[in-house]
Order: structure tokens, then sequence, then C-alpha cells
């Protein structure tokens, strides 16, 4: 196949982007490359619209329903506490009952307003003109990812992406860590708001101690990888010199007077940026060593300054210079843009915006064979993108998304969601596509098939394909068989 | 079977040799006996093994535990209990249906969830080995000259069930039929495409199975006991699934554990439990096996959970087990006894509790086992008391 600029913007559209919409490889044609670079700006990725609570006012909300389901909980044991009989079955609501439904309807709100977010987030994903830098952001917020199988990291995961990734993600990778870590999202996520240093004030007050998840995933998720040469002693290092590392107080804790007043200021901590709140009190005191380095004892700073040595590592850059690769362009990648990556990497600090321009430019991006099978997320938004259309409602989003696997802002593990065919394409996944694929052809089924497939694909559709849409026997029909292509399928 | 019955098949079978090539396999297939099955249940995110077979007669696992040594233990012997939310299980234990290692690891000491998962499902001596799992190269080698047939639960194939020999998947929620039009249109269409068109193929046989048994789409979303059944009844009949991948989720109990557990807890309870109820007469020729990526820290952390660790428990149950006492020993938890001073020490390697089920249930040679399906394990023996 010869190298032709309408080629080059359909694997622009599709490998770097989130598929073309109707139009959009013609526009893209004239200069995929310079389409791509110019999304790498310094301000980041664009956040999806709409009005929705900063991570401050979400922690209110989210404070009011821990204080909600406290007073249900108290409400529930009390009379069993008290040895008196059980109410009445005959007897008017009881308080009881409103304290448990107070809490019920308050996290359900929560949740909805992720999915309100996640709803969002897909139609952005389905209208943006700037698909590169939206599927970069997806790329970042999966390598850090704060997954809402847990309930405390899904009230704040819209959040998550909106204010510690998507601002960060063409900036240098050591502030993009430090805001991911720092959010109340991942300290809730990975047990880090909760952890207490032994010999802390606090902890040596009461039963309390370390807990290591975050400090454990930073190393091997985040940072140099489970092979990158760290010990369980740097571990629990790194774990004492995060101690501290919280989310804000409530309101309640910091009313109060004289010494409790005094007290609860002390146990809120203090504010810092990227949301962060510093609570000494719980902090390990002392020196620490991870990886062979020393650190003096200094309150966040100490964290900071490990976290920071790790971003730097080159064992971080090569990690992610293969995660990026493997995401973008080919399960096994060529190991020449490995390399080129991760000389972009540490030749510009961790510059993440240098590492996606060399990604664009290196020649093995643009080679015309689709290698990677779409993540159902892809494959959903890309649809959407080849139909002119965008997702309404959340409820048969969400759906559809369970089905295929990929539930919505759900990976189910701080690995975050497998990158390869053989974790997409199982016979099982296939069968849900097929389903997905059916309805949609029924919903669009006044669609010409054939230009929708052209304008989605461009250069890139196969004659036997195109063969196959043009003969369907219904438009339905078409519309699937074009949905379900080995061209579509995979980018 | 009577004589006269026995004749009758024969001369029947005599007079349709003409036409009755089609069916030889399946005739093959009979001839050997009832098929066996096997289900193994991946654990993922570390489950503590302390507290599903709760050691209560060590006397260290209090004092360890603090708030979080279980109470109410399910009475086993040999000083142990199973968790209270296990109650099928302690059931199947009663009917010496139900063994356990209680300190069983995978060969490599890592604490990572990921790396120790890939090698739990790999079957590698060390880190990053192979690339397929060894529950589909037990296929291959298992006796008969294989035709045994894999199946995982779930939108995604676990990469225990990776591999050469063609397996499927099936998870609730389907609605096309295999027949359907468009199948045959896509199975042309992607002749250039060969993982697409073997796993959609795949799929929908599987799919049209489940149709056929009636777990369309009509299974709510936590009933674990219905899930537990419908994976049963796509084990059963001529074409039915006999080696099957089951992944739970849930078990990282960094902090406040004691609910988390029991709410997993009597998840696989149940789903074994509809597995059991599913399987029917079949339950007799079938062993479950439950493992997990490695145990937890023997002592409480500072959140009301446990760290990642090392030793946990394996269990085996079904209606194949022979009866029998502990797999491997118990290391105690004597504080000189725990591995690098923190986790329960392993005793037996999950290895050799796996090829002793794939060498006595599927036949698999031993040969195969220690180059083929577990490469370089030769130095792990299969369990040697004949677990089934």
């Amino acid at each position: 196949m010869t190298r032709t600029g309408p080629l080059d913007a359909a694997v622009a559209l599709t490998r770097f982007g989130m598929g073309a919409r109707p139009g959009e490889i013609a526009t893209v044609a004239a200069d995929p490359r310079g389409w791509l670079e110019a999304q790498a700006r310094p301000g980041g990725a664009p956040v999806p619209a709409g009005a929705f609570e900063t991570s401050e006012q979400r922690l209110e909300a989210y404070q009011d329903y821990q204080a909600e389901a406290a007073r249900a909980r108290r409400m529930r044991e009390a009379p069993a506490a008290a040895g008196t009989a059980a109410m009445a079955a005959d007897a008017p609501p009881s308080a009881a009952q409103e304290a448990a439904d107070a809490r019920r309807d308050s996290r359900r709100n929560l949740v909805q307003d992720t999915a309100r977010e996640f709803l969002a987030r897909a139609q952005l994903g389905a209208e943006t003109e700037a698909g590169f830098a939206e599927r970069w952001a997806l790329f970042w917020a999966n390598a850090f990812t704060a997954s809402a199988t847990k309930f405390q990291a899904a009230v704040f995961v819209g959040q998550y992406e909106r204010e510690a990734i998507r601002p960060h993600v063409f900036g240098r990778f050591e502030d993009l860590a430090l805001a991911a870590e720092s959010h109340p999202a991942m300290l809730l996520y990975l047990d880090q708001a909760q952890s207490v240093g032994p010999n802390s004030p606090a902890g040596e007050r009461r039963q309390a101690g370390l807990n290591e998840n975050l400090a454990r995933e930073i190393l091997e998720l985040h940072t140099v990888g489970a092979d990158g040469g760290y010990t369980q002693a740097d571990v629990t290092e790194f774990a004492r010199a995060l101690t501290g590392w919280s989310t804000a107080a409530g309101r309640r804790q910091e009313e109060g007077r004289g010494q409790g007043r005094r007290r609860a200021a002390m146990l809120a901590g203090e504010p810092g940026e990227n949301g962060l709140t510093f609570r000494a009190v719980v902090h390990e005191p002392g020196e620490r060593t991870v990886m062979g380095r020393r650190y003096p004892a200094g309150g966040a700073e100490q964290g900071r300054a490990i976290l920071k040595d790790l971003s730097n590592r080159p064992e971080t850059a090569r990690r992610l210079a293969r995660k990026i690769a493997v995401h973008f362009v080919a399960d096994e990648p060529p190991p020449a843009l490995v390399n080129a990556l991760e000389r972009a990497w540490t030749g510009s600090g961790g510059d993440l915006a240098v590492v996606a321009r060399a990604l664009i430019a290196a020649p093995e991006s643009w080679a015309p064979e689709a290698r990677k099978v779409k993540t159902p997320y892809e494959f959903v938004i890309s649809s959407h993108r080849a139909m002119g259309t965008r997702p309404q409602r959340v409820q048969p989003l969400q759906q559809a998304l369970v089905q295929m696997g990929q539930p919505a802002f759900a990976a189910p593990s701080p690995e975050g969601w497998p990158d390869t065919a053989a974790d997409w394409a199982g016979p099982d996944a296939l069968v849900k596509r097929l389903n997905w694929a059916k309805a949609a052809g029924d919903l669009a089924a006044e669609r010409d098939a054939v230009a929708m497939a052209q304008g989605a694909l461009g250069e890139r559709l196969g004659d036997r394909s195109r063969q196959f849409i043009a003969r369907a026997e219904s438009r339905a029909e078409a519309v699937t068989l074009f949905l379900m292509s080995p061209e579509f399928q995979r980018r | 079977m009577t004589d006269l019955m026995m004749n009758r098949r024969l001369l029947l079978g005599g007079s349709m040799a003409g036409i009755g090539l089609a069916f030889a396999g399946q005739a093959g297939a009979q001839a050997r006996g009832p098929r066996p099955k096997l289900v193994v249940v991946v654990a993922r995110g570390a489950m503590d093994g302390l507290s599903v077979t709760v050691p209560y007669g060590d006397p260290n696992y209090a004092a360890l535990r603090g708030g979080l040594a279980v109470e109410g233990a399910l009475e086993m012997r040999d000083g142990f209990g199973l968790h209270p939310s296990l109650p099928g299980l302690k059931t199947m234990y009663d009917a010496g249906q139900l063994r356990f290692a209680p300190a069983a690891a995978i060969p490599v000491r890592v604490r990572s969830h990921f790396d120790a998962q890939d090698v739990l499902e790999n079957g590698g001596e060390g880190l990053r080995e192979q690339n397929d799992g060894w529950l589909n190269r037990a296929l291959a080698a298992a006796g008969g000259g294989g035709g045994l047939k894999g199946l995982s639960v779930g939108a995604q194939t676990p990469l225990i069930l990776r591999g050469a020999a063609e397996t499927s998947s099936w998870a609730p929620g389907g609605q096309v039929k295999g027949e359907d039009r468009i199948a045959a249109l896509l199975q042309d269409l992607y002749v250039d495409d060969p993982l697409l068109q073997g796993n959609l193929a795949r799929g929908l046989e599987t799919e049209a199975m489940a149709m056929a048994a009636g777990d369309g789409s009509t299974l709510r979303r936590n009933d674990v006991n219905g899930l537990g059944q419908a994976v049963a009844r796509l084990m059963t009949g001529d074409n039915g699934a006999d080696v099957i991948a089951l992944s739970v989720d849930g078990w990282d109990t960094h902090a406040r554990q004691n609910g988390q557990l029991q709410t997993r807890l009597t998840g696989l309870d149940q789903v074994i439990g509809g597995l059991h109820d599913g399987l029917g007469e079949q339950w007799a020729n079938t062993v479950v096996v439950v493992a997990t990526e490695f145990g937890r820290t023997a002592r409480a952390n500072g959140t009301q959970g446990t760290d990642h660790g090392t030793g946990s428990s394996l269990l085996v149950a079904g209606g194949a087990l022979k009866p029998g006492g502990l797999i491997g020993d118990w290391p105690t938890l004597a504080d000189n006894r725990l591995f690098e001073g923190r986790d329960l020490a392993p005793t037996i390697d999950v290895r050799a509790v796996f090829k002793g089920v794939l060498r006595d249930h599927l036949g698999v040679d031993r040969a195969a086992l220690d180059s083929r399906v577990f490469p370089g394990s030769a130095a792990e023996a299969p369990t040697l008391d004949g677990l089934v």
C-alpha cells in the first residue's frame, strides 16, 4: 500500500484518536502529523463539559454521606444495645428508617454524579476534534488507575480525571505523578488516607499503623515496575514516608472549642497542593532510605522527594515507553519504537509532550496494518463517531460496557485495564460486541452503511469488507457488518 | 445392564455401521465412562487464607490477628475451622468432599498481585516464563487424545486458559443465536482474521448452549448461586465443557477486612454450591480447585486489614475427591516460623496440588506434567496420596 495523505489521516484518526467522524479524514488529510502535534498542548487535554463539583465540594458531600451512614448505624444498633424490645411493626416510619433512607439516598446521589460525569466523558470522546489528546489522557488515567470498584474511589473518580490527570498529560511526568498520588481518589482507593506511622504521635496513642498499599503500587504500577529493582524494605520505607498524606477533614471536625478545637485542628492537618492534606500527627518521624537513596526527615516533602526520584528513574522511562507503544501501536511493539520513546523521555526529563511528539514522529507508528483490537470503550465511542451520533443516556452505555467487559470507570484492579487482543477479543466478548452492533444497526437503519464505513475508515477499508457491506440484505445488517468488520474492530 | 440390552445395542450398532461413523467420537467418549470435570477458581487480589481455613488451634493465631481473628469458625479436624460464611463448603467437608492445603504458594516469592497471578496462571517456574496458561496446556495433554473442552466464565479469557488449545467463554446476557444469518456472514468476512473468526464461532456456540439451557439474559446480577448453576449447565450434555476457569475478584483486603471477606466468602460458597446443585449426578465426576496468588500478612496492619503476604489456603472440593487430611504441613504461626518475619510460610508448591489433580483426575501423565504443563517442575512431585 502506498503512503498517502488520506491513508495517514485514517491511521491518525483511528490509531491515535477516538475514530473518525464523517468528513474528518478529508480535513485531516492535509497534514495528519501536524494535526496530532497541535493537540499536545501545555494546558493538557480538554475536560468533559458540564457543571460538576470540584473535589473540595465533593469531599463535603462525601462527609455528609459518612455522617448519615454513621447516624444510620447508631440508630440501627441503639435499640439492641439498650436491650429494649424491637419497635412495633405498625409504628410510623421510624427515625432509624429515615436515617437509613437518608444514607441510601446520598450514596445514590454520589454514584449518580459519577455516572453523569462518565456520560459527559463519553460525549466528549464522541464529539471532540482533538481525539489524540483524549486517547492520550485516557491512557494516563489508566496508567494511574483509581477504580470505581471501590465506593470511596467511585465518589471522586470524575474529579480525579479532570483535576489530576487531564491538566498534566502534556506536562512533566513527575508533576502528573504527584497530582495523581495526592488526589483524594487515589489516597482513598489505595488506603493511604488511613495509614498511620506507628511512632507518630497518633500512632503511639492508639491502635493504628502502616498501610503499604499505595507505596507498593506506586513502585510497581506507576513508576519503576515490578522488575524495577526494589525490595520489601523499600516498600515499607516508602510507606513510612507517605504517612500523613491524606484527605481534608470535614467541616464538623474543625468545629469545636478550646482544647477540643486545638486537637481537631491538629488532626485536620494542613491543606496543600493538588488536594493533598498533610496530617503531621500521623507522619512517621525520621529519615528514610528508598532504593539506596536517603531522605532526611521532613514531613510531606519527604514523600514528595521520593516520588520525584522514582518518577525520574530510567526504569520508569523504559517501562512507560513500552506501555505507550503497546497501547498505541502493537501488543508486541517494535523495539525501535520503544527505544525512540525512551530516548525522548530521558532526553527531556520526562516531558510528556516531547514523548507524544516522538510517538508521532516514529515511522513504526504509521504502519498501515492495524494491529490493535479496540477496547470496548474505544469500540463504542468510535462507533458513535462513525455514525455521527453521541451517547444520550448513561444507562444503556453502562450496560453495553459491562457486557463487553469494561464497566465505566471500574478497572478490575490498580493495574488498570489490560491492553492486548487476547484481553478484549475473547469468544464471549465478541458475542457481546455483535449484540451491541446489531442493536446499533437497527437504530441506524436509515443510513448508508457504505458511506459510513468509507467516512470512518477511508483507505483502511478493504475490498472484502466493502463488498460485504454493499451486499447486505438490509441497511441494518450492513451497519452491523461494518461495525464488526476486522478493519473497524482493529485500529 | 442386562445381556439382552447389551446385545440389542451391539446389534443396532452393527446394522447401522454404514452411517455410524459420524458418531464414532461420541461413542468413544461414552466408552471411556463419564468425562472428568474440573473447575479452577482463581481468587484474585490475594485471599487471606488465615481467614478461610482458620487455624484457631494455633496458639499464636488469636494474638497475631487481634480484631481480625475469625469468630465462630466451623470446626474441622487438625485445629482448623472454616470461616462461618462457608456453610456449603462445610457440608462438603463433612461428606469427605473438601480438602485443603493450609499453607500453599506459587514457586516465586513476589508480593505483586499481577506478577504473582501471572505465575499462578501460566504455571512457570519463575517470572515471565510462559505466555499461555497451564490449564490450556493441560487440555492438550489430557488423556484420551485430548477432546476435553475448555471454557472460561466472563467476557475476558483469563491467562490460565489462554493458549494453543481452542477454548470458549461465556457470561450472562447474550441475545445472538449461532444460527443467525449475520453470524455466518461474519465467519466469511473474517476469513483473513483467524483470531476474530475462531473466537466468535466458539462464543456463538457456547451462547447457543446457554440459550438452550434457558440462561440467555435472565440471570440477576448478584445471583451467584444462579451463575454457578448456569455454568454447571454448560458443563453437562455431550457437548458440555469439561474444564472451566472462573475468576472471583475482590480479595485485596488492606482495610476493614472482616466485612469484605464475609461478602466474598459468601459469594465463593454460593458459586460452588451452584455448581454442585447444577451438576447433579455429574458432581461425582467433578473436582473444584480454589487458588489465590499469595496470602496476606500474618499480623493485622494498622487499618484493620492485612497487607500482601506469602502462603495462603488452597481448596480442593468435589464429588470425585477422595477423603483425606491436610495437603502439605502446617508451618505454625510461631514468630520464628513466619516467612521474613511477617507471612505464613508456605509448605507446599501450588503446582504439586495442580499436578496431583491433573494426574489423578484428567489422566495427564507425569512426563507431560513435568515438561509441558508445568515446565521445569520435575522436582515438584504431584501430591502423593492420590487426591482423586
